[in-house]
């Protein structure tokens, strides 16, 4: 308790200043659903703001994916290292940004072991919006994340031949998937007693569903078994999306079915996770 | 003012297989303080949880100005707040910061939420630590600036878990002081305490709770009476003498005595089955009786019973 501030001078309280403050006028009326969720959004920005080492991992982290993958398997999958990346940001991109999603669960763990959740849940305002506004702030996370990869991806040599609007068309609807997507994580950062098993589940989810998909190779030369899993799985309908949105080819099937996918996990997961913060 | 602020019937929370609340019934009269007097574990905060919608009842009913802490929980919201037992604020924002984001949650438009908490901060004499961290504040202005945050919207109920745990003297003489104000100015409140000095300062009434029964209720001098007075504590001059002495003390006040670790020192209850002025004069008898014997009482108190003794002596009314 060294860094704790001293009181340099004593304080009194005073029956008059305490009780001009206790006004019992008319109450201002509670904000809208969205205001609220808005004020909770900005929490999390002011919590980035106090603790900007917290953005280590949606900086640092892709760029070392991006790195890493682009230099290791470009050459043998793709002959170059440059084709590769022209296949593989897009799904690096999804990979690194879905892998941050996690962390969701992890934030909503500890924050919630804390007291402050107790005097957000006794305040009388739309109850999701405590969670949607911290989860507001995870997509700006997200954001950043995918524009590290973008710029990485560009100095490299990746060309989208979608241009601009494509390449804004496929980061939106990974932040798109990926809020719907956190809503898994915030169901177990409530289940879940400590942020360690909250890690290791989301782990335990992540690593298949990210490296079981369409991201780094193509499922062609995968086994039947797998390549249904891969073709099921929500992850390589969202890179495939992407891709083709960057690409300028636009499929409108795999868009629909990501939008589809994202409307169904936040739905499902949503609900739950509601459930499970009222009952707590 | 004529409706309870909370009224309880039967209620009962289980955790596992251990009944944390079993069969609470309370009334809190509106503008007074009550305070839920017990140990650790006993169930306070459960009920404070409950009565906050925090937590649902597994049995039993309670309601917060008429309304159902379970099917109108929004209404019971919108009257109440809650200063938990750890710091209800976030640690890694700033007192103005916290103060804002709660008064903006509370409906305040932005100018009105930032004066707010401006108001608030000076009248917390939080001003200078408007802009710090809460992680970097000490436990007292931690503690004040919760309160704060609790009364931005003048509740008309502030629970208050364990306000006074922890800090040092003049922080906690400081907390009651607010709460005072607090209540003079038309809040109820319902406080949690393991002190009974503190519910004493404070309550109007209070609510003994062990093992999630209320073992006791009434006003503090009715829990008082209802033990007896407590102790008088004697130290004499000469260590010499105390066999002498607490031969005499036993007789005279009838009870067994306790000699203490200073060799010179000896205490014993005064237990004169209610009012507190029979204990001071069978006291007072009982240090004549020394002087008479020619033993020199260098100084002596009569002690108010202290929580410890209210449960003994309370659990053992109970077991009779």
């Amino acid at each position: 308790m060294t860094t704790t501030a001293t009181e340099t001078t004593a304080y009194q309280p005073s029956a008059d200043t305490l009780a001009a403050v206790l006004v019992r006028g008319d109450r201002p009326r509670r904000p809208s659903a969205w205001s609220a969720s808005v004020t909770f959004g900005w929490r999390a920005m002011l919590k980035i703001k106090h603790v900007p080492e917290q953005l280590f991992d949606v900086t640092a982290f892709p760029i070392i994916m991006t790195l890493m993958f682009t230099y290791l398997f470009g050459g043998a999958l793709a002959g170059s290292t440059g084709d590769y990346l022209q296949f593989f940001l897009p799904g690096v991109m999804v990979t690194s940004v879905v892998m941050i999603t996690m962390y969701t669960g992890v934030g909503l763990n500890t924050d919630i072991e804390k007291g402050v959740f107790d005097r957000f849940r006794t305040l009388p305002v739309w109850r999701p919006s405590a969670l949607i506004g911290m989860i507001f702030g995870d997509v700006l996370r997200y954001i950043l994340a995918a524009t590290v990869i973008l710029a990485v991806g560009l100095i490299l040599g990746f060309r989208p031949a979608g241009g601009a609007p494509g390449v804004l068309a496929g980061m939106a609807l990974l932040v798109v998937f990926s809020f719907a997507f956190s809503w898994v994580w915030t169901m177990f950062g409530l289940i879940l007693r400590s942020e360690k098993s909250v890690m290791g589940v989301s782990m335990m989810v992540l690593f298949p569903l990210t490296f079981l998909s369409n991201v780094f190779v193509e499922p062609r030369t995968m086994p039947g078994w797998l390549q249904a899993f891969v073709n099921i799985n929500p992850i390589s309908h969202l890179v495939a999306a992407v891709r083709s949105t960057m690409d300028g080819t636009w499929n409108p099937a795999e868009i629909t079915w990501t939008l589809i996918a994202s409307a169904a996990l936040a739905a499902i997961f949503g609900t739950l996770t509601m459930r499970l913060y009222n009952r707590r | 003012m004529s409706a309870p602020a909370i009224e309880t019937s039967g209620l009962v929370k289980i955790f596992g297989d251990n009944r944390a609340v079993d069969g609470v019934d309370l009334s809190v009269p509106a503008g007074t303080v009550y305070g839920l007097l017990g140990p650790n574990g006993a169930g306070k905060t459960t009920v404070v949880r409950i009565l906050a919608t925090l937590l649902r009842p597994d049995g039993g009913t309670a309601t917060v100005f008429g309304n159902d802490v379970v099917r109108d929980a929004d209404a019971v919201r919108g009257r109440v707040s809650l200063t938990g037992q750890y710091a209800s604020v976030d640690e890694d924002l700033t007192g103005h910061e916290n103060l804002v984001l709660l008064a903006r949650l509370l409906g305040y438009r932005k100018p009105e939420a930032r004066a707010r908490a401006g108001q608030m901060l000076e009248a917390f004499g939080l001003t200078d630590a408007a802009d710090r961290q809460v992680k970097k504040y000490s436990g007292g202005m931690r503690r004040r600036l919760d309160i704060g945050a609790s009364i931005l919207n003048t509740p008309d109920l502030l629970f208050l878990d364990e306000p006074t745990t922890g800090l040092d003297p003049r922080s906690r003489n400081q907390v009651w002081d607010i709460i005072r104000v607090v209540v003079a100015n038309g809040t109820t409140v319902l406080l949690t305490t393991q002190y009974l000095d503190e519910a004493d300062q404070l309550a109007g009434r209070i609510a003994v709770i062990d093992h999630g029964k209320v073992i006791a209720e009434g006003t503090p001098g009715q829990l008082k009476s209802s033990i007896g007075a407590g102790t008088v504590h004697v130290r004499l001059r000469d260590a010499a003498q105390r066999s002498a002495a607490e031969r005499l003390l036993a007789t005279s006040l009838a009870a067994a005595v306790t000699l203490e670790a200073d060799p010179v020192a000896l205490s014993a209850r005064v237990d004169a089955g209610g009012s507190e002025q029979g204990a001071a004069e069978l006291a007072s008898r009982a240090l004549a009786a020394l002087a008479g014997a020619g033993i020199v009482v260098d100084d002596f108190s009569l002690g108010q019973p202290s929580l410890d003794e209210v449960f003994l002596a309370l659990t053992e009314v109970r077991s009779a």
